[in-house]
Order: structure tokens, then sequence, then C-alpha cells
């Protein structure tokens, strides 16, 4: 009773304030990640020579890197060079750059497999490059990216909860806090395991219901 | 014939893949309402002239001029104005999948030609309607058959007005049934007196309706005449072997 109690009212609300911290930080990094890997990865195909260089390079710097450290750069490196991010802003940056490197690749994939006689299709018409990706590639593309992107999403809310080692305390950060002060390691690590499981069944539901609201006919087999 | 307009005009047309030149020279012209067939065997560079014409693929030398104007191809702007005058007709049809046949035709209306979305619609469902899909048009292109997909695609071709239409062997990938729904399409066309260039094996279609056939081997244009003479009496040797061949193949009839 009196450990029930105690999580109710001590624990609970920590967590919870963690809980709010992280969906902060995984929505934002969520949004940009995607939206910035969805333009390295049309880089990749359709840029010039030298932006196709540059998008790779990006992408093996952001990939190779380990997370942490890359962290570690955007809030102890950077005040170096006179730029100050609080633990908030670069969190979400080091999210977004990170995830946006491994989005690009299921993006790219998903814009090769886009047959390469719609591109001609398009051309033919009057369409411009930029044009014939944002109204023709683009669309078919994304469909077929979901499933992987949706699957980096999955993985960005697992280690959101690096934030706590740039003194971003979010859910991970919280309970850390309080089982040190407790001692109550298995439990608090319990509860924060089951809110971790609850986030990604959520995202995955969310996801599910986006893919299912774009299927055509003719792109059945993406459905994850 | 003599006192009509020439509307394109194709001079030299080379194209080289590697140290293979597979385009050699290539001279065309075309006057209003005419239509030109290009004949010959696979891989002898139809498509790649066709191509050529509207620059989807960037030959290494020649010129062309449309209603006069020479294109200079390097300059973005012009390359696409010029390109919403030539219409083009592929072998796989090149349908966007993601968009209902109605938006196949209506897309390019709105984002290239800028046209209201009311009017780019009440015009593709009229070009719809011409090649007899006005039932379909809430269809995706997976739920087409071939012949389907490929009126739509010409009339998505024909709702931007173009000057000149290329069709590039528009009937090839269909299943022979298929086949006479498209060239009916394609005789209306002519009828109203579409400006043309049609790749084809359809040697009877041919040989009834253009008023002239075009050879072309290795890249070379090995010689033009009316089809008659191309199919019954050619100047060229290799024209006369590749005819007979054909029109034993594909019949004299469609
Ligand atoms: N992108 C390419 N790269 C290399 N060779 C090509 C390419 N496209 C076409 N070719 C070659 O050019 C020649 C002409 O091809 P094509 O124009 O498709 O002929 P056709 O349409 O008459 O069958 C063929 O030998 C073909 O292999
Ligand atoms: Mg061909």
């Amino acid at each position: 009773m009196e450990e029930l109690l105690f999580i109710r009212f001590e624990v609970l609300p920590a967590l919870l304030k963690g809980l709010v911290v992280s969906i902060k930080l995984i929505v934002p990094s969520a949004f940009f990640g995607l939206f910035i890997g969805i333009i390295i990865g049309a880089l990749r195909v359709y840029g010039s020579t030298i932006l196709k260089k540059a998008a790779d390079t990006y992408v093996l710097i952001f990939r190779g890197f380990p997370l942490v450290v890359q962290l570690f750069i955007w809030y102890f490196g950077l005040p170096h060079i006179g730029i100050y991010l609080s633990p908030m802003v670069a969190s979400i940056v080091g999210f977004s750059l990170c995830s946006s490197a491994y989005h690009s690749e299921y993006v790219r994939g998903a814009f090769l497999s886009v047959k390469t006689g719609q591109t001609m299709g398009a051309k033919a018409l009057g369409f411009s490059k930029l044009q014939m990706i944002r109204f023709i590639t683009l669309p078919q593309a994304f469909r077929r990216a979901l499933p992987g992107c949706g699957n980096e999403i999955i993985y960005l809310i697992k280690y959101s909860s690096l934030a706590y080692m740039i003194t971003c305390i979010e859910l991970t950060g919280q309970g850390k806090i309080i089982a040190s002060e407790t001692f109550k390691y298995t439990e608090i690590f319990m509860i924060i395991g089951a809110i971790y499981l609850l986030l990604t069944t959520i995202a995955s539901w969310i996801l599910h219901r986006v893919e299912n609201s774009l299927l055509l006919p003719g792109f059945e087999h993406y459905k994850a | 014939m003599a006192h009509r307009k020439t509307i394109l005009r194709i001079e030299d047309m080379t194209k080289r893949y590697g140290s293979k030149t597979v385009l050699k020279n290539a001279s065309l012209s075309l006057k209003e309402g005419e239509l030109k067939i290009l004949i010959g065997p696979s891989g002898g560079g139809k498509s790649t002239l066709l191509q050529c014409v509207n620059f989807l693929v960037k030959p290494d030398k020649g010129r062309i001029w449309l209603d006069g104007e020479e294109i200079i191809h390097s300059r973005k702007k012009e390359l696409y104005a010029y390109r919403q005058k030539v219409g083009m007709i592929f072998q796989d049809f090149n349908l966007f999948d993601h968009l209902t046949a109605l938006q196949n035709v209506q897309i390019a209306l709105v984002k290239v030609k800028k046209k209201t979305k009311e009017q780019a619609r009440t015009r593709a469902i009229n070009e719809l309607e011409r090649v007899g899909l006005g039932d379909h048009i809430k269809k995706y292109p997976a739920q087409l058959s071939g012949g389907q997909k490929q009126r739509v695609s010409i009339a998505r071709a024909l709702a931007m007005d173009p000057k000149v239409m290329l069709l590039d062997e528009p009937t090839s990938a269909l299943d022979p049934e298929l086949i006479s729904e498209v060239l009916d399409v394609i005789i209306n066309l002519r009828l109203h007196g579409m400006t043309m260039i049609m790749s084809t094996h359809q040697i009877g279609f041919a040989s009834e309706l253009a008023d002239e056939l075009v050879f072309l081997e290795d890249g070379n244009i090995l010689e033009t005449g009316p089809p008659k003479k191309m199919l019954s009496d050619a100047d060229c040797e290799r024209t006369r072997e590749f005819c007979s061949k054909i029109t034993e193949l594909y019949g004299n009839s469609f």
C-alpha cells in the first residue's frame, strides 16, 4: 500500500514531467528528421554530381558518428565557436540530423523504385525537374518509404533517452534521478519501459493509420 | 500538300552512347497535318530519334525548329515551353501510378499550364471522353487495361494542345485484342489533322495512313518515301528486305 502511494504521488508526477519533455523532443525531431531526410534523399537521387556527393557525405557523417558524440558536439562543442544551444534544442538538432540520414536511405531507395518511364512522362509534358519530383515521384516515393521511415521514428522514440546525457532531463533522466534517490531501480525502470512501449505502440498505430489513408490501387504491397 | 507550312524540322541529329553512334545525322521535316512513320528493326534508333526530338535524350549534335523557331534546349524555360507543344506517347504508357485517369490528364494543365482546377477538370474530362474513357475517369492505372492506359496517355498529351505528337510504338506493349482500340484513336487524330511522327511495326496501319515511311537502321535514315513505293518497290535493298519480313509478320491489314 505504502509502495503504491509512493509510486502514485512521487514517481508518477516526476515521470510525467519527463514524459512531457520526451514528447517535446520526439515530435519535432521526427518531423524535422523526416523533412530533412526527404530533401537529402531527393538530392542523392536527382542532384547534380556535386550535390549528390555532398548529400552522400552528409549521410556518411551523421550515420557514422555515434549519436552521443553528435549530441556532445552540439551541446559542448558549439559554445567553442560562440553558439550556445539549450539542452533541448541541442538534442532536437542532434536527433533530427541523425535520423534524417537514416530516413534519406529509405527515401532514396523509394525514389529509385519509381519507374523511370514516369519521369520521362512528366518531362515530356513540360514539367521542370523540381515540379516532377514534387508532384510525380515524391508522392509515390513517400508511400513506399513510409514503412521504413516509420521504423526509424520508432527508433527515435527509444534513442531520445540519450538526451539526458546532455542534461536534457526527459523520461529516462527523470527515472534515473528518482531511482537514485529512492533506490527503487527495478520498479521505476519497469514503469519507464512500459511507458516507452506505450509510446512506440501509439506511434505504430498512427503510422499505420497514415499508411492506410495513403493507400492507392497499385500500391497495396507497400502496406506494412 | 506542298503549300502547307512546315511545323517541325530536324537537322543532322546525332547521338552517341560511348563509342557507339546510335543515331547518325538524321534529318526530317514535318508539314502541318502530316503523318510520318518510322519503321526499322529493333535497336535501329527509332526511340532515340523520337526522344531526341523533345530532348528527353540530349543529342550530341543536331538542330530543331518548331514553327520556324529554333529550340535551344540548354535554356530551361524554352525547353519546358517547347515540350508542352510536343506531345509524346510511349510504348509503356508512362502514366503516373498515384493518380487517377482524370488526375493524370489534369495535373500538367494545373501545374505546368497554370490553369485553374475547374478549367483543367473540364478539359480533362473532354479529352478522356474523346478517347472513349468517360466511364473510367476515377480509375487508377493499376485498374485499367493496357489499351485504356494508352488512351489515357493520349488524352493526357492532347490536353496540352500539342502542335506535334511523337508516338513511340504505341501498340507494341498491348495484347493483340487491345491494339485496335488504340489505333482507332490515332486514326481519329489523323483525320482531325494532327501532325505526327510515329514508330510502329503495324505495317498495314502504316501503309494506309502514313504520308511517308522512314526506314531507320543502325541509326541511319536509309530511305524515305510514300508507303506504296517503300513497301513494294523500295530503292534500297535493306528496306525491301525489312518490309517484306515485316509484312509477313504483321500482315497487311489492321
Ligand atoms: N541509354 C542508353 N545507353 C546505351 N545504349 C543505348 C541507350 N539507349 C539506347 N541505346 C542503344 O541505342 C540503339 C538504338 O536504340 P533505340 O533507339 O531504342 O532503337 P529502337 O527504338 O529502334 O528499337 C540500340 O542499340 C540501343 O541498345
Ligand atoms: Mg524503341
